[in-house]
């Protein structure tokens, strides 16, 4: 049997790609970058580097940087909330997760964004969690009804309610790390067995151009000493926050991710890291950050393509749009970034339900995305040849009427060759006609409908929900927020 | 003012010339012309131009913050020789304006920034992660007419609300005109929280400013 070709894309020429990381070692080497926090400058002080205190200028030989990118694993395994399936992040193994960080949410019923709430992430875990193509979920909403200071944490206790599946999410205050932690620890049983069994990662963005803020700093160290995944999320802006060309955004990406990943593993030699990113081309009209330019997905193909090269497991911010509803552009954007990102075997894709840049959720969209997802995931399975000979025995004693759908070989293969689709409207047109001639829109909106009617929440055993329950009560009181919105467990 | 000198000062701010604007300025005041009438007929049809090319589509963001910048280099060369009724006369007034604490970035400020300044306003720039008192302390010191404040992010939007709450609570709500801004920011926020303008965008907001100034 000859082997599949996984197909794959690449945009840049070795020694295109060599010469960006040059220049990346270089500006780490002579220029450096900004840490603004004071522990961070002290591990990289007590590393023998280049520090100056008053302008929080840290410069990494190239030295450093070769020995840490050395101690990085190549691969991290996050597991479910069981602990029992497990997901490779590494190679060209590819997982799409919702985009995350909205403030909004398309409300389904009115069409129109408005702030999300407490119910609203509740069907997003469950939603997340039924979709089979979404292998992670995200902290996707900011919720309102809750005071902003634990929202951080509040979204993880809400998730490890409402999905089993791993988590992508991150800090917005450095408080926040401590309570998150003490979740996720209190479902796997304790901190050490967190560490050997990660159930998420957690973004930590540095400020372009040349920064790390005192936030994103802290959240690498406790990160890197808890075990727990960085998944590092340069965002150049290119012309604006970073410089105007695909290849100078490049290099400015590298610097900052390279230097995240040092203090990663200055913290903790061997703390797991993702070569991530969320970088946007920018658009000189309207001054806003399209994550659906193709020069977008251009930048993320191309730095994911410099993280592979460098033995690192990839992220991307892909499969997602800028529109404000579920239109053409909402589809069209969120399937070529699914597509392309599958292609490049970016590692995590968050994007999914994701509009309006990073800011808007629908449920329709994710269920819609869900499918693109599938798509993707079909695509880079590649073409098998399946059986030898391939088909020069169905046509043995060739008869003109042969008709395959009798055929046995029919049967055997083609639920595993080809997928079998229910969202995407395949009727004839009096049929689409007769069901109501509903729009890919409402057919998602349908089964939301059904997965919520007929999908029972996989919640967590009694007593870890009580426990999971006072983590997030104490977190609050700590913060003087005396009540959170029931929840109908 | 020599029409031909006019018209080189008016391309300078059209080119975003920064350099060839500052020239201009520092010449023509060796020239002895009165820095009003420089101002008024030589820098100024420049950045309307430089707005009407912005609205035809001609000109991109890039465009339009080097007019800015040259049009801001050219007014720190006359400014300080205006005599007082001048200067009085072509200040739209004081902003104060900066990004609230919490929030580093930067980008959308500075865009409005350096339009306010294009277009005649006298602007404090605090920068990034500004603590709300800075805001009142400044504007109270260089007398201030209007405070902008910028936040991208929902956290920081909400020190938009408290700002005004601190205003009112200090009884200085009546001295500022409080104009809001920043991604997450909308018009419905912005009326909610009490504020006196917003603007979805760099001109956006140049618009809302001045039709408080002309209040």
């Amino acid at each position: 049997m000859i082997p599949t070709l996984r197909p794959k894309l690449e945009l840049l020429s070795p020694p295109l790609l060599e010469k960006i990381l040059g220049e990346a070692f270089l500006i780490l080497e002579r220029e450096g970058l900004v840490f603004e926090n004071e522990e961070a400058r002290k591990i990289f002080l007590a590393a023998g580097m280049a520090v100056d205190d008053d302008t929080g200028r840290v410069r990494l030989t190239r030295k450093i940087v070769e020995d840490s990118l050395a101690s990085t694993p190549s691969s991290v395994t996050l597991y479910d909330r069981s602990g029992e399936s497990a997901f490779l992040v590494g190679g060209d193994e590819v997982h799409f997760d919702p985009g995350s960080g909205g403030i909004r949410v398309l409300d389904h019923r009115t069409r129109r964004e408005r702030p999300p709430v407490t119910e609203d992430l509740v069907i997003l875990g469950r939603l997340t969690d039924a979709l089979p193509n979404l292998h992670f979920q995200s902290t996707s909403l900011v919720t309102s009804d809750v005071p902003q200071i634990i929202g951080d944490s509040y979204r993880v206790y809400l998730n490890l309610l409402f999905s089993a599946k791993p988590i992508v999410t991150g800090t917005f205050r450095v408080e926040g790390f401590g309570p998150m932690r003490d979740l996720l620890a209190a479902v796997r049983g304790g901190t050490d067995e967190l560490r050997r069994k990660p159930l998420a990662i957690f973004d930590a963005c540095p400020s372009p151009p040349l920064k790390w803020s005192r936030l994103t700093s802290q959240s690498l160290i406790d990160c890197a000493r808890a075990g727990i995944p960085s998944e590092l999320i340069s965002m150049g802006m290119t012309g604006a926050a970073s410089p105007a060309t695909i290849t100078g955004t490049l290099v400015q990406h590298v610097v900052e991710n390279l230097a995240g990943l040092v203090l990663c593993q200055l913290a903790r030699p061997g703390a797991p890291v993702i070569f991530g990113g969320s970088p946007s081309s920018f658009d000189m009209r309207k001054g806003t950050t399209p994550m659906g330019a193709v020069e977008t997905m251009m930048i993320d193909l191309a730095y994911a393509q410099i993280g592979k090269a460098l033995g690192l497991p990839t992220h991307a911010y892909m499969a997602l749009s800028d529109a404000k509803t579920n239109d053409s552009q909402a589809g069209y954007e969120t399937g070529i970034g699914a597509v392309l990102a599958a292609l490049a075997g970016i590692n995590v894709v968050s994007g999914p339900g994701m509009l309006d840049y990073e800011s808007a959720i629908s449920f329709e969209k994710l269920v819609i995305d869900d499918e693109i997802c599938g798509m993707a995931y079909r695509l880079i399975e590649g073409i098998a040849q399946r059986e030898d000979p391939i088909a020069e025995h169905l046509f043995r004693a060739f008869d003109p009427g042969l008709n395959f759908l009798t055929l046995p070989h029919t049967r055997k293969w083609y639920k595993l060759e080809h997928r079998l689709s229910t969202l995407p409207d395949r009727d004839n047109y009096d049929a689409w006609e007769a069901a109501g001639a509903k729009t890919l829109d409402e057919r998602a909106s349908d089964r939301i409908r059904e997965i919520l009617e007929k999908t029972p929440a996989r919640l967590p055993a009694p007593g870890l929900v009580e426990d999971l329950g006072r983590i997030i009560g104490e977190d609050a009181r700590h913060n003087g927020i005396a009540t959170l919105p029931a929840l109908e467990i | 003012m020599d029409q031909l000198i006019a018209s080189f000062m008016i391309q300078s701010i059209v080119d975003g010339d920064k350099a060839a604007a500052t020239a201009l300025a520092q010449d023509a005041l060796i020239r002895g012309l009165d820095p009003r009438d420089v101002i008024e007929n030589g820098f100024i049809p420049g950045i309307r131009k430089v707005g009407g090319l912005w609205e035809s589509g001609e000109y991109f963001l890039p465009e339009l913050i080097a007019g800015a910048e040259a049009m801001k280099a050219a007014m720190a060369v006359l400014r300080p020789l205006l005599e007082a009724s001048s200067a009085a006369r072509l200040s739209l007034g004081k902003v104060v304006i900066g990004t609230i604490e919490g929030d580093i970035h930067d980008i959308g400020k500075n865009l409005v920034a350096a339009m306010l300044s294009a277009n005649g306003f006298e602007v404090i720039d605090l920068g990034a992660d500004v603590k709300l008192d800075r805001f009142i302390l400044t504007a109270e010191e260089t007398g201030a007419s209007i405070v902008c404040l910028s936040a991208l992010l929902t956290t920081t939007m909400l020190g938009q609300r408290r700002f005004l709450e601190l205003l009112r609570t200090r009884g200085l709500r009546h001295k500022y005109k409080v104009l809001v801004g920043g991604a997450p920011v909308t018009r419905k926020w912005a009326d909610d929280i009490g504020a006196d303008g917003y603007g979805e965008n760099a001109l956006a907001a140049v618009r809302a400013a001045k039709a408080l100034a002309e209040r």
